[in-house]
Order: structure tokens, then C-alpha cells, then sequence
């Protein structure tokens, strides 16, 4: 076991498939000299040169096009969007074309494509720079969304997503590069689709994905003080999603929160309570609740931005208020 | 754009000559039974029918190789058959037919043709252009002398991906040739109401590319400017840009009554007709008799209306389909 940051286990998931897949490159604004915007792809350029490591204009339609095209040809492209937020200049490429081609063409034409990208708020970065649009991709067949909580689980999630022939939306969250975990040195995949029971109860079931995994188990711990067990499932894709491990949490628990940090209206996460609410119905001692992001355009001040994404606190608050009802 | 009907000398031999008019008036015939088969009710959705164009299709994508790529925008009927689809895959495509080139999964609009690396055809305007960029690195990743043409229209020339795409070619020197047609028109918008310098082969200047601006009427000339092309780009010194001057004889798609356009003005492009015009200049040259021509056009009468009753027999798609193809799993 090796603790490594969720920064260094995506760079060692990254270098791992130029070393072994000759067909992969990664593509991305200002990943070469600059060693990427968050750092992931520092040294790769000295390492694997620049027919591997290529430094693209800011282009993101384009770049994802390099992607679609290439992995059409065979390639295994990885393509490095800066933040979620500019992925919007490539949604015509993403959602309109890799999306689309295996089935318009009649499974004749494959995009093994992984655009690999940052979603999340929480850096002072303000309306622009801190959205949270995964939900909107795993809203797209065709696509793929994948969506780790920690290091380890970025690793061996990376590792099937390098097997896949799909495109695939990779996506990492901005506060969460510089957390640390647990890491085994032997090899290990995680199969996309497969949710996980990050920490175990039997009162309350929480249901979240990326960093809110973390603000889930951590509220987790301090009810568990009070004497309240609470599970939290971490979905780790939200295209596949994991229907079963769910219902199971919530067969065994009773009660339901989906906690994101999506804007709440819409949010991938009513996706999730409707599907609770219909096939756990009778297993049921409450209503299932959803704690989301506020709808609001994210603020700049740190006074308002804490506001906008739950937090441990608001979690807490949330689930005494449904045991209370 | 040129006026003028006199081709230049060629040294192309008579069987290729004859090909060219026999595949142009293919892709004619073809066209005109698809209105009709629209107007039936047996095609659904847009048709963008191709008549007017079709010496750019062949002309163009008789200089590539097999294993070269093509891709193009919705109106694409005409790349297909150029580039060696059956009529039979294409009319059963459109006729929403599992026999069709996409398996009744595309339609009009997005024909594709793995065997013949038709890597397909685009409906969101200048979308496939990223995508060709992206074929093209492949094939320069892999060290590959292939190259990939791709064909779109001078609309696609107001879209910002279109920009980023040819900076980006013309940045990594990709092997692309980007073949636009001019038909003067996108939808019922005239070129020099949507551009503010309707000059095209000045964009490609813009990025450092080399360009040709050629009568795209004259099957020859787009042969010839597209050999060039072809030379440049396979030689590994990146992307050329071709302008050809066409026109549409019909309405943007199906659907369209053409009120913004004068008959006087179709009526002078149809004395330009590119089918029409060959036909005669084969004959006065004496590269073929009135009767070979009659004889093919017959042929290809045939040939088309066998890919209607194709069409017409061929089974729709399962409702197991529906779900076919959307992921690797689900193939
Ligand atoms: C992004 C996008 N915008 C608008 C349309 C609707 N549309 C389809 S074809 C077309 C005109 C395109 O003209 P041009 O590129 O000149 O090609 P042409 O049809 O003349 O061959 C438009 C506006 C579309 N399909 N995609
Ligand atoms: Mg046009």
C-alpha cells in the first residue's frame, strides 16, 4: 500500500497507458512545458515527447475533434479539457459526434475517446469557473460518465476506462487533486459502473459521487457519535449507473439522502431518488430527501460561495431533519 | 464564377472519360428518383438533394485512393455513390431499410460506409470538420501516407469550428484536403449576405494554406485541381484548400420552396450544367458517341430503379435495434 495524492494516482494512470498502449496520446491546452493547469501531466512531456504529449491551441471543439476523428482511426486519444466549464465550446463535438457515431453508423465506425476534464466549485473562481455539468453528460446515450471520489478509485477506474471503446466523459473535481488515500501497489481495475459502499450503516443511506463522497463520509462519522449509522454508497459512474448496489443500501437502511453538488434543479441526483422512491418504495420509512447545490450562479466572496455546495454541516442538518419528520 | 464550358486538353484515356459521365450521370439519375421517393412518402426527414453538383463529387474523389478517407456534410447522396457505395445500400439507407449502408440508423443525412472508408456523412453544419482533423492525425501519428477529404459548403465557412479546425491543420500540417462548395447559397442565405468577405480562398490564405478557386462545373478541372491537392498533401506538407463554384439546381432540401432565388438566375446555371456540358464536349471531341451515351444513361435507369424495388424489399430494422450499437455492449 502506497498513499499517494488523487493528482499522483491520475498521473500514474495516465503514464501507465502511454508506457503499455503505443495507439495512446493525450491532447490538452498547456499539458506540455506547463505540466498541466492542475499539474497531473508534469514531466510527461520529457518523458514521453511531443508526438505523445500534444500541446493543442485553445481550441476545445477542435481538440475534441482530434479525439473522435483519431479514435475512429484506432487511435486511443486522451483528451484533456481544462475545466468543465469550457467543455461547453466542445458540446457539438462531444454530444452531436462521439456520442453518435457507433449507432448512426450502424456500429460500423467506434470512438474510444476519453476526454478526461474538471468539474466543481469551491476555489474562489466565481460563476464561470465553478460549475458542475457531469449531470447533464450522463444524460447522453452514448456517452460514458466516470466520476471518481479518491485516489484509488481514479486509478483502477482509469485502468477499464483505457479498455473501453467508448467515449467517455473522465471527470475530476477540482478540490480533490491534493487529497490522499490509500492505494494497492498490486495491480487492480474498478469495472465502470460499479458503485461503492465507502463507509457502512444501518440507519440512513447517503448516495453521492465525487467530492461530496468525501462531505458525506465525514458527516457519517459525526452522526455516528449520536449513535446514527449511516452508509454512504459513492456511485463512482453516473452512465452506467449502479441501481442495484443502491436499492440494496436503501432496502437495508430504510431511508434515502442523494447529496451533489449539481445544481439541484435538474441534477443527476433526481434521477437517482425517483428510481429509489419507485423499486425501494415499501422498504421505505421516509421520504428519500436530495440535498443539492444551490440554484444560484456560483459567488465570488467566500462569504457566499460556502453557501452554494453542501457541506458536512448541511448534511448533518439534513439528515436529523428527515429523522425528525 | 467561371463561365466557361470549354475544357482544356486532357490526357486522361476515353474509358475514364466515359466513366466520369456515366458515375455524374448516375449520381443525377439517382437524385431525381430520391424526389420522387420522397414525394411518395417512402423517404422520411430532410433530402438535400445533390443535382447541379455532381462534378465536384467525381471529379474530386476519382484522384483519391481506396484507402483514403472521406467525409462530408448532410448533403451527401453524391459523395456516397462517387465513392463506390451501391445505389442499393444508399436508396435502402434513405428508405430507413436494415440493408442500408447505416442500417436504417443515419438516414439522408448520415450515410456511412466503413469498407470504403466513408467515414461519413455530417447533418450539424461543419461539425464533421473536427473530426476530420482528427482522422487526418491518425494517419500522421501512424506515419501513414493516407490522407482525408473532406467536403462541406460555403455556409460551413460561418461556423467557428471551422476556423479552429483549419488553424489547427494548418498547424500540424495534417493531411486534409478541404474541399468546399461554393453552391452560393446556405439554405436560402446568399454567400455575400453571410460573409463579410465572401472571397473563401482568402480564409485559407489566413492560415497559411495553399488554395484554388475552380469551376466546379467542369468535372476536368476539379479532377485536375484535386490532383494537385492530392500531391501536396500525401507529399506531407499539410492541408490545401479547393473552392469549387457550383450550384444547386434544386431547393436547399426536399422541403424547400426556393423563393429567393430568381428563374432567370437557375435558368443561366442550368445552361452550365455539368452533365450536359461533358456529354457534348465528349462528343464533339469524339471521345464517345451519342448512342454510348444513351446506351449508359439507359444502364443507369436500370440500375436505379432495381435500387428502389432493393429498397422497397429490403426489411425494416428489428425493434432489438433500437437498443443495438449504442455502446460496445450492446452490439
Ligand atoms: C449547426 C447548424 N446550424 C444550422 C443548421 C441548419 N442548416 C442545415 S444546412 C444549412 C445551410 C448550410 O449551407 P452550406 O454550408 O452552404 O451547404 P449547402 O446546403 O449549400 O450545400 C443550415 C443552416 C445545421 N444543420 N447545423
Ligand atoms: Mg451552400
Amino acid at each position: 500500500m502506497a498513499e499517494l495524492s488523487y493528482r499522483e494516482a491520475m498521473a500514474k494512470a495516465l503514464r501507465e497507458g502511454l508506457v503499455e498502449d503505443e495507439r495512446m496520446f493525450i491532447i490538452g491546452e498547456d499539458i506540455g512545458p506547463y505540466g498541466g493547469p492542475y499539474a497531473v501531466t508534469a514531466g510527461f512531456l520529457d518523458e514521453f515527447g511531443p508526438k505523445r504529449i500534444v500541446e493543442s491551441p485553445i481550441a476545445e471543439s477542435a481538440m475534441v475533434g482530434i479525439g473522435t476523428g483519431s479514435a475512429m482511426a484506432g487511435l486511443r486519444p486522451v483528451v484533456e479539457i481544462m475545466t468543465i466549464n469550457f467543455s461547453l465550446l466542445a458540446l457539438d463535438q462531444i454530444v452531436n459526434h462521439a456520442a453518435k457515431i457507433r449507432y448512426m453508423s450502424g456500429g460500423q465506425f467506434t470512438v474510444p475517446l476519453i476526454v478526461r476534464t474538471v468539474t466543481g466549485g469551491g476555489a474562489g473562481l466565481a460563476a464561470t469557473h465553478s460549475q458542475n455539468l457531469e449531470g447533464w453528460y450522463a444524460s447522453v446515450p452514448g456517452l460514458k460518465v466516470v466520476i471518481p471520489a479518491t485516489p484509488h478509485d481514479a486509478l483502477g477506474l482509469f485502468r477499464s476506462v483505457r479498455k473501453e471503446t467508448d467515449p467517455i466523459m473522465f471527470i475530476e473535481h477540482i478540490l480533490l487533486y491534493s487529497t490522499r488515500g490509500e492505494v494497492k501497489d498490486d495491480y487492480y481495475e474498478i469495472p465502470i459502473g460499479k458503485a461503492d459502499v465507502k463507509r457502512e450503516g444501518k440507519d440512513f443511506s447517503i448516495i453521492a459521487y465525487s467530492r461530496m463522497v468525501n462531505v458525506s463520509i465525514a458527516a457519517a462519522d459525526a452522526l455516528s457519535k449520536e449513535g446514527i449509522g449511516v452508509e454512504v454508497v459513492d456511485l463512482r459512474s453516473l452512465r452506467p449507473w449502479d441501481r442495484d448496489t443502491v436499492i440494496q443500501s436503501v432496502r437495508k437502511t430504510g431511508r434515502a439522502l442523494v447529496v451533489e453538488e449539481v445544481w439541484q434543479t435538474g441534477g443527476f441526483g433526481g434521477e437517482i431518488a425517483s428510481a429509489i422512491q419507485h423499486e425501494a418504495f415499501d422498504d421505505l420509512d421516509g421520504p428519500v430527501a436530495r440535498l443539492g447545490g444551490l440554484d444560484v450562479p456560483t459567488p465570488y466572496s467566500m462569504s457566499l460561495e460556502r453557501l452554494v455546495a453542501p457541506t458536512e454541516a448541511t448534511v448533518i442538518e439534513a439528515i436529523r431533519k428527515e429523522l425528525a419528520r | 464564377m467561371s463561365t466557361k464550358t470549354i475544357k482544356k486538353p486532357t490526357s486522361l484515356d476515353d474509358t475514364t472519360l466515359i466513366d466520369f459521365y456515366r458515375q455524374m450521370a448516375l449520381l443525377r439519375v439517382f437524385e431525381e428518383r430520391c424526389a420522387e421517393q420522397y414525394m411518395l412518402g417512402k423517404i422520411r426527414g430532410f433530402v438535400h438533394l445533390y443535382i447541379g453538383q455532381e462534378a465536384v463529387a467525381v471529379g474530386a474523389i476519382s484522384v483519391l485512393q481506396k484507402d483514403d478517407y472521406v467525409t462530408t456534410h448532410y448533403r451527401d447522396h453524391g459523395h456516397a455513390l462517387a465513392r463506390g457505395l451501391t445505389p442499393n445500400s444508399v436508396m435502402a439507407e434513405l428508405f430507413g431499410k436494415s440493408t442500408g449502408c447505416s442500417k436504417g440508423m443515419g438516414g439522408s443525412m448520415h450515410l456511412f460506409d466503413a469498407p470504403s472508408n466513408f467515414a461519413g456523412g455530417y447533418a450539424i453544419v461543419a461539425g464533421h470538420l473536427p473530426l476530420t482533423n482528427g482522422l487526418a492525425f491518425a494517419f500522421k501519428y501512424n506515419n501513414d501516407k493516407r490522407l482525408v477529404a473532406t467536403f462541406f459548403g460555403d455556409g460551413a465557412l460561418n461556423e467557428g469550428e471551422a476556423h479552429e479546425v483549419m488553424n489547427m491543420a494548418a498547424l500540424w500540417k495534417l493531411p486534409v484536403i478541404f474541399v468546399c462548395e461554393n453552391n452560393q447559397y446556405g439554405m436560402g442565405i446568399p454567400l455575400e449576405d453571410s460573409m463579410a468577405n465572401p472571397k473563401l480562398t482568402e480564409m485559407a490564405k489566413a492560415y497559411g494554406m495553399p488554395s484554388a478557386k475552380v469551376d466546379g462545373m467542369n468535372v476536368l478541372a476539379v479532377r485536375d485541381a484535386t490532383e494537385a491537392a492530392v500531391k501536396h498533401v500525401r507529399a506531407g506538407n499539410g492541408p490545401y484548400f479547393l473552392e469549387f463554384s457550383t450550384y444547386r439546381f434544386r431547393g436547399h432540401s426536399m422541403a424547400d420552396p426556393v423563393l429567393y432565388r430568381t428563374k432567370e438566375e437557375e435558368g443561366k446555371y442550368r445552361k452550365l450544367d455539368p452533365i450536359l456540358t461533358f456529354g457534348e464536349w465528349l462528343i464533339s471531341n469524339k471521345k464517345a458517341t451519342q448512342d454510348q451515351l444513351d446506351k449508359i444513361n439507359l444502364a443507369i435507369e436500370y440500375i436505379v430503379e432495381e435500387s428502389v424495388k432493393f429498397a422497397d424489399e429490403s426489411p425494416f430494422p428489428k425493434i432489438d435495434d433500437l437498443y443495438k450499437n449504442i455502446y460496445a455492449e450492446t452490439t
